[in-house]
């Protein structure tokens, strides 16, 4: 076997040193009846790199790949262009096979990455302070409840209708345990009042912007209203490409912002590994989940970074931490940063700009056709439609053209039956004006 | 992966420089690197990306006003940073990586070569259904692998890392508890535990009781016996546990705890000890949680991405969280809300958005058609082995607690041998650093004083363990012979001396400003 070094000889020699007679005796504490043979397990044998590439080709060859397609799907994942780079330079072995950075000494590229994550997270959410990643946005937006039910010492949570259902289910499954969690109905445009639902005994208020249907909040009026009653806004993202053109939601005045980093520096992967953001002021980075990278000095004066705040975590705090997480996102907040880097603030804000400038031409020409209507007035790259028959069936229609056409609302609120017709379309720079044109005259069709 | 204390600050005093001090400052091979901010200039961008004009019919007036303040810089520079950076890291493709608990084995890079096959990597988690059927077929194939490894009968994908697989498993506990009409608020958690345990069960609404460890390093049967009754929901526990022994009275545990009308969470994070020899099922764990980045050797990454799936038994699989997979006998089908469930399906919510770590998958998987099952049992005897070797021989310069038996995949040694010497702990291990090594897990687990626990993997030859060995010999002798110098402040040759963690943790500063702003962060 390819990967193991270990020689019968070697094996020999080892147990001659350790005095026991076999490998067996080394396993004398299982119970005897616990040990299995080789039949136990009706798997294959070892197989060479060839045949492995060839039986993980022939799956992946019965996927249809995004690229390959006029391709609109969103919801909470995001198609971007990744530079070549990112993806070469955390394949690098310092980074793609080092642990946790426990050692400082031995791991300050680790840390000092982490830092200036922090870093870009903090400016481009408008907050003080970030962690080092959580595993997604949907969990990170979980943990930013139980933060405020901990800093508020409350129990109850309004999510709004808009926070995309995957995220209020986790938050629900999570955070229902020791507390209220109140939603309000699902549906599209500025109509839900959850202003008028925050009362004393409110933690929170969770606000999605750009919401699920891809309409933009204003959060000010929610953040006024949460404040004055000693609650907290929440602020949730999942398209971070959007801070590059809209007023970040700092501004605005949220107190804790949870955010999918996937967008940035990482591909779409079936759903995961992704990074989550989170960020929040400085007055309550001791009740912050996760890790954080700090600056320090060595002994010979010079700069570093170690992780820091660890009395907060699991591994000195054990049941009182503020989370059981153990891992960050390490390598994904690392593509994250690398493209960050890359755009800086001109190609950040390019980007952003080219998203919406290519979403609203699309959306306008679509809202043009007969029985088609733009639902979502307000939107960065992605906006929802009203088509005059179910959108589940308009895209499985379109499956059949060679289009994936985006998200049918219905897929994620199976039991809306508003929501049956609505279609939700993404449109990154990663859609070619070829695909756009595809996308209206083969949705034209299938609306008639 | 819970560690050591380092997370307990230090401070390490200050020391002369004795080199001559270069010119630039960096030495050699070794480049001091400024932070990001402190590089580049406006205007500048790595990406080119045309330049279009936007109005704000769309945007609710809410466009942003001021900059973000990211720093600009082109393509070369930016490769040049990340070089440099990735430099100041310690990493298994370079050498021994022995943390004990961790499991830091070879990464094989077709792992990463699948995973960005297009049809993997760039797949939509909400396209149809119809366009992702190999995925879900791999998804599929790797749940077999699991449940078949472990003599499971369900499994739950999406959990994204062993902690939140652990909370995967404690809610389904909850729920199973919840459906017999009862409430059960104690969890038995042994003093040895990985913190994440204890810090899970607090989060799942449970209080945690201590169960002590016997004076062999075992979990005390007989104390967890007497702390079962009708306010009992499970006990979780590691096995191999984190002393690096099989609890030889396991199934002895799990027959009391499920006779308590309890659950057994089983704590998968050293299946790598016993994959492929001993499955879970049989030992009458409920619950355990699969670690993809340590037996099944999905990158480490400098602390994550991870994926944390939970096999469960037939009294727990009722309650798995959305979303699950079916099979209709011609498509793969994801059910992932409650209208539609299959008969007898409860589950209990949903563990984050979408379906999983699907990355991690596929590098699992490629990692287990490769080695088989035959590799697999192979590289867990493989690991045992070269642990009970190491153990075998440094047992008599240093000190281990619970020398007399074999060990499973790690050696753990307490710092008795040091005693009178000066020196700590945490300064063999750092004096580890100037030998070319990443230190051992140190004051891990708390049940042992001083402790070192190390974990060489199945990953590495006899020539690289001897030779480990022999270094790990000389330091032992020297410190007990009074030759102290080389552990002092140690490590002097690494990009950093010892840093100061107290300071850091004060005064913290968690990120960086602009020069004309104030530092201070409180």
């Amino acid at each position: 076997m390819r990967y193991l070094p270990l020689t019968k000889d070697d094996r020999a020699a080892m147990l001659n040193k350790i005095g026991a007679r076999d490998i067996d005796a080394l396993f004398r504490d299982v119970p005897k009846a616990a040990i299995v043979g080789r039949s136990a397990f009706d798997l294959p044998d070892t197989q060479g790199e060839l045949e492995v590439e060839r039986a993980l080709s022939r799956m992946a060859a019965k996927n249809v790949s995004a690229g390959s397609v006029p391709f609109f799907c969103g919801a909470g994942a995001y198609r971007h262009h990744v530079p070549a780079a990112v993806d070469h330079l955390i394949q690098r072995s310092e980074f793609l096979t080092s642990y946790t950075p426990y050692q400082p000494e031995i791991a300050q590229g680790t840390l000092q990455y982490l830092f200036e994550f922090q870093t870009q997270v903090a400016l481009l959410t408008g907050m003080e302070v970030a962690n080092a990643s959580l595993y997604d946005g949907s969990t990170a937006t979980a943990e930013a409840v139980l933060m405020a039910q901990r800093v508020t010492r409350r129990s109850k949570a309004i999510l709004s209708g808009g926070l995309h259902p995957h995220y209020a289910e986790t938050v629900e499954t999570v955070a229902g345990l020791s507390g209220r969690v109140v939603r309000t109905p699902v549906t599209p445009g500025n109509t839900e009042d959850i202003e008028a639902l925050i009362d004393d005994e409110t933690a929170c208020v969770v606000v999605q912007s750009p919401d699920v249907f891809g309409l933009i909040r204003n959060l000010r009026p929610i953040a006024a209203a949460a404040h004055a009653k000693g609650a907290l806004l929440i602020a949730v993202i999942t398209e971070v490409v959007s801070l590059g053109l809209l007023e970040s939601p700092g501004a605005q005045g949220a107190d804790i912002v949870a955010a999918e980093g996937q967008s940035i520096g990482n591909g779409l992967n079936f759903g995961g590994p992704y990074v989550g953001l989170f960020a929040t002021r400085e007055k309550f980075i001791r009740q912050m989940p996760g890790r954080l990278s700090g600056e320090t000095a060595d002994a010979s004066g010079k700069r570093g970074y170690v992780l820091t705040l660890s009395t907060r975590e699991q591994h000195i705090r054990r049941e009182k931490a503020t989370s059981n997480i153990c891992t960050n996102s390490g390598l994904c907040c690392l593509a994250f940063t690398i493209h960050l880097s890359l755009l800086g603030e001109e190609g950040f804000t390019r980007l952003a700009r080219a998203n919406h400038a290519k979403a609203a031409a699309l959306a306008e020409r679509l809202a043009d056709l007969n029985g088609v209507s733009l639902i979502t007035p307000n939107f960065f790259n992605e906006f929802t439609l009203e088509l005059p028959k179910p959108a589940a069936s308009v895209v499985d229609a379109l499956v059949d053209k060679g289009i994936i056409a985006g998200v049918p609302a219905s897929r994620l609120m199976p039991h809306d039956h508003a929501a049956r017709n609505f279609l939700i379309v993404a449109v990154t720079e990663t859609v070619s004006d070829e695909d756009c044109d595809a996308l209206v005259h083969a949705l034209g069709r299938a609306v008639q | 992966m819970t560690m050591n204390n380092q997370g307990r600050p230090t401070a390490p005093g200050t020391v002369e420089e004795s080199e001559l001090p270069t010119i630039s400052g960096d030495r050699g091979l070794d480049h001091e690197e400024p932070l990001i901010f402190e590089l580049g200039r406006s205007g500048m961008t790595g990406v080119d990306i045309p330049e279009v004009q936007v109005s704000d019919t769309h945007l609710g007036g809410l466009r942003r006003r001021g900059p973000i303040g990211l720093p600009g810089l082109s393509e070369p520079e930016v490769v040049r940073h990340y070089v440099r950076l990735s430099r100041m890291n310690c990493a298994i493709d370079a050498g021994l990586y022995p943390l004990g608990s961790c499991t830091m084995k070879h990464n094989p890079r077709l792992n990463e070569k699948m995973a960005r096959l297009p049809g993997f990597g760039d797949t939509h988690p909400l396209q149809p259904e119809q366009t992702v059927q190999g995925a879900l077929q791999l998804i599929s194939d790797l749940m077999r692998w699991l449940m078949v490894l472990t003599g499971m009968p369900a499994v739950a994908m999406s959990p994204k890392a062993g902690a939140h697989g652990e909370l995967c498993g404690m809610l389904a506990i909850r729920a199973a508890i919840h459906a017999r009409g009862e409430t059960r608020p104690r969890i038995l958690v042994p003093e040895s535990a990985h913190g994440t345990n204890p810090a899970t069960a607090a989060m799942a609404g449970f209080t945690v009781d201590e169960v002590p460890a016997t004076p062999d390093g075992h979990v005390d049967a007989d104390a967890l016996e007497a702390k079962l009754g009708p306010d009992v929901a499970a006990i979780m526990l590691t096995n191999p546990n984190t002393c690096g022994l099989f609890e030889p009275r396991i199934k002895e545990m799990a027959d009391a705890v499920h006779k308590a009308g309890a659950y057994f969470y089983c704590d998968g994070a050293n299946f790598n000890a016993i994959a492929g020899r001993v499955r879970p099922g049989d030992l009458g764990v409920d619950a355990m949680h699969i670690n993809l980045h340590k037996t099944f050797s999905t990158p480490h990454g400098g602390g994550g991405p991870g994926a944390g799936p939970v096999v469960l038994s037939a009294a727990l699989a009722p309650f798995a969280p959305l979303p699950l997979i079916t099979h209709d006998g011609s498509e793969f089908r994801f059910i992932e809300d409650r209208e539609t469930l299959p008969h007898g399906a409860k589950p209990f919510g949903r563990m984050c958005a979408f379906h999983g770590q699907m990355g991690m998958f596929v590098r699992a998987l490629t990692y287990m058609l490769s080695h088989g099952a035959d590799g697999i049992r192979q590289a867990s005897e493989d690991a045992v082995l070269s642990a009970n070797y190491i153990l075998a021989s440094l047992k008599d310069v240093m000190s281990a607690p619970f020398g007399e038996g074999p060990c499973m995949h790690e050696a753990l040694f307490d710092d008795s041998f040091l005693e009178g010497t000066g020196v700590t702990t945490l300064d063999f291990a750092k004096a580890m650093i100037d030998e070319g090594y990443h230190p051992m897990t140190m004051y891990f687990p708390l049940v042992v004083h001083g402790a070192m626990l190390i974990e060489p993997t199945e990953s590495e030859s006899k020539e690289s363990v001897d030779r480990f060995i022999h270094v790990l010999r000389e330091m032992a002798l020297e410190a007990k012979a009074g030759k102290t110098t080389r552990f002092a402040g140690a490590p002097r040759l690494a990009p950093r001396r010892r840093l100061d963690e107290t300071a850091a943790a004060r005064k913290p500063i968690l990120r960086w400003k602009p020069k004309e702003l104030p530092q201070a962060a409180e």
